[in-house]
């Protein structure tokens, strides 16, 4: 895999190999001939857990392994706090290598710069939810009324307040999950390794902790290393995965990457059933705004394009492609009446526009009741495209790949020819 | 008997035994010594305690101790039983025998539950310990009392050495047990959270494991009064002495009422020990 080495990189994960058996050269020399892992499993009784894999974490960023159970990215996750160090190659964490770290040290940074959350919790059943919380302050040698203060505004950042006395047998899953999640962030690490924290769970309960984790995440920034086999779940929290089948990473990127590039049929398939409303974004099932009117432009013109069409409302943008509202074709009307050589002054109505990168699943909605296309702003207002019904539902069931940037030049190119 | 069996001349295991005691007695007294100091101060201060206060006292002292750490049903049977043995004229010999069994005790965990953490810890160890208990528990009793006789004469250190090596098993064992009991995902938590070896040991896999190592306090009490009546055959005074002297009087009564108070006394001590472990372990 080709890595581009940079600067802000937190993290970095370098040709890691792990193996577990005893014949690792040559395991890891069949692997690499091209030898399937279950092939080279029989055949040396060592199984090949991870395969080269490479790739940066930036400060700040949601990184998300995600591959089936047994691709290795649990494996890998441990590797990156050395609870199971690798056989070859390089982490880094900022410029200290994790995988060649002595106990001592590597316990100080599992203390200080890495928390973790773990799919079955691992929670103490013998202490209260506090006292869980505050777990690995007290390993750390915090004071115990600082822990305690500590440990509570993380009981409050999950949403647990007022259990901080119960005890762990008293939790739902959900619960204890929040706690397992307060645990790791009462630490306050800059770093957060979560192995499937959420699988467990059932789906609506899922769903509200990707909820509670992004709303955390928006609050303090964590980078965060996320482990999952569920795809959506995947594309809902990371902006950036890597997907790992049989110990290697077969792609990483963006979620629109890997949707509508899928670098392997084995990707492919693992996005077939992908709810695209949820990951696509609405500069995907945009397209070119081929019906709008300049503010300077002569009303006539524009009602008798309105008319050509059919259309019963347009755009309207000002002389910097600024969208500044829509205009019903009754208004546009009244204005030929009154042989106003312009559309300045006219009342406009809100438009409904969106962000190109909002998802489509908030798009949908917008065109209830309506007919009109939906505008595609950028954040300076400036009209870059438009949605209609017809895109929206093309762009939610198949597999399209529309290049924002494209789009954009042949809207400039059309406001100029006007 | 003595014939040579398929031409292999027979092994002189027992001489071997003989010589490697006669040994010991030469070449360590000295050390045997300590340890029968060591160990008579222990039940003696032991015994010194339990008898300190007035039995009236005393009583009232354990059933207060059993009311707090158990309920009133179990502090109500203790009240009755101290009171019949008390009664009974057998308060003393009791007290002896508790002496006895706690000391017995103490040691047997002082071993036992080290013993049981180097077990888990390391496989090596483990496969010594685990058929060196088995040993400890099969062989029977009167065969290491000889030995222990000559090393340390009769008494109470004998009694009380046969009673360890036949209680102190179980200490080992459930604390072993416990220990494998602990989810290994719990582990993984504590070490990604830079948990050292020790902070593992005493803030996760002891604490999870103390309900088990408590059913083997339990137990190793058990074994050690189950051996009272053996150990007084080495001059161990206390109640197993009065059941022994009432089998060479053929009295029938002196020996009900000596067993019986080792009844009511194992009851009590199981009872205590049974029910903080359950209260503990359903916090779990």
């Amino acid at each position: 895999m080709r890595m581009s080495k940079s600067k802000d990189a937190l993290i970095r994960v370098e040709n890691v190999s792990k193996t577990f058996g005893k014949e690792t050269d040559k395991a890891l020399e069949l692997r690499r001939s091209g030898k399937g892992k279950d092939e080279v499993e029989s055949e040396t009784k060592t199984t090949v857990a991870i395969l080269d894999a490479s790739f940066e974490v930036k400060q700040g960023e949601t990184f998300v392994l995600i591959g089936l159970s047994g691709s290795g990215k649990s494996t890998l996750l441990r590797c990156l706090n050395g609870l199971i160090p690798p056989t070859e190659g390089m982490v880094y964490l900022e410029n200290d290598d994790i995988a060649h770290m002595g106990k001592k040290q590597l316990q100080q940074i599992r203390r200080n710069k890495m928390g973790m959350v773990f799919q079955n919790v691992g929670l103490l059943p013998n202490r209260t939810v506090l006292e869980n919380i505050t777990f690995g302050l007290e390993i750390n040698g915090v004071p115990a009324h600082l822990r305690n203060k500590k440990g509570r505004d993380a009981l409050e950042l999950v949403g647990l307040n007022g259990q901080a006395y119960k005890r762990i047998h008293e939790l739902s899953g959900g619960m204890q999950q929040r706690v397992g999640l307060a645990r790791a962030l009462a630490s306050n690490q800059e770093i957060l390794l979560m192995d499937e924290p959420f699988s467990a769970l059932d789906p609506l309960i899922r769903r509200e902790m990707q909820k509670l984790f992004l709303d955390i995440q928006d609050e303090i920034h964590k980078t965060v290393i996320f482990v999952t086999h569920d795809l959506d779940e995947a594309l809902t929290l990371g902006q950036r995965a890597a997907v790992m089948k049989d110990g290697e990473i077969v792609q990483i990127g963006t979620a629109e990457d890997i949707l509508s590039h899928p670098a392997t049929e084995y990707v492919k398939r693992l996005v077939q059933d992908v709810d695209y409303s949820k990951i696509r974004q609405a500069k995907s099932a945009m397209s070119t705004v081929d019906l709008f009117a300049l503010e300077h432009e002569s009303p006539q013109v524009v009602l008798r394009r309105m008319k050509a069409k059919k259309l019963s409302s347009i755009l309207v943008v000002n002389d910097s492609q600024m969208l500044i509202g829509a205009v019903p074709l009754e208004r546009v009307a009244e204005f030929v009446e009154f042989h106003k050589p312009n559309l300045t002054g006219i009342k406009l109505e809100n438009s409904m526009c969106v962000h190109p990168d909002v998802a489509l699943r908030e798009v949908i909605p917008l065109f209830v009741n309506r007919h009109l296309p939906v505008a595609v702003v950028n954040e300076q207002n400036r009209l870059i495209g438009q949605i209609d019904k017809d895109s929206l539902i093309a762009s939610l069931t198949e597999q399209i790949d529309v290049d924002s940037e494209t789009v954009n030049e042949m809207l400039q190119k059309e406001v100029l020819q006007k | 008997m003595n014939m040579a069996v398929a031409g292999i001349p027979r092994i002189p295991l027992d001489d071997w035994s003989n010589s490697f005691i006669d040994y010991l007695t030469e070449s360590f007294s000295v050390v045997f010594d300590v340890i029968n100091t060591m160990i008579s101060s222990v039940i003696d201060s032991l015994e010194w305690l339990l008898m300190l206060p007035p039995p009236l006292v005393m009583l009232v002292l354990i059933v207060g101790l059993s009311w707090w750490l158990t309920n009133w049903k179990i502090a109500a049977f203790t009240a009755f039983g101290l009171f019949l043995i008390m009664n009974l004229g057998l308060w003393q010999a009791s007290m002896l025998t508790l002496s006895l069994v706690l000391a017995a005790t103490i040691i047997s965990l002082l071993f036992g539950i080290p013993l049981g953490i180097l077990a888990h810890r390391f496989d090596r160890v483990k496969a010594i310990v685990i058929p060196l208990l088995d040993i400890m528990q099969t062989m029977p009793a009167f065969v290491y009392l000889i030995p222990a006789v000559i090393l340390f004469g009769l008494g109470n250190v004998t009694a009380l050495i046969a009673t360890f090596i036949f209680a102190m098993p179980p200490a080992v064992r459930l604390t072993l047990l416990g220990l494998q009991q602990v989810p290994q995902t719990t582990l993984e938590a504590a070490e990604a959270f830079g948990a050292t070896e020790w902070q593992k040991l005493f803030k996760v896999q002891l604490p999870l494991a103390f309900p088990m190592i408590m059913s083997g306090v339990n137990q190793v009490i058990m074994l050690s009064l189950s051996m009272v009546v053996i150990s007084s055959m080495v001059g161990a005074g206390g109640l197993g002495a009065e059941v022994l002297r009432s089998i060479s009087l053929l009295d029938v009564g002196l020996g009900f009422i000596g067993g019986i108070s080792v009844v009511i006394i194992a009851i009590i001590l199981d009872r205590l020990t049974n029910f903080s472990a359950q209260k503990k372990a359903n916090i779990s």
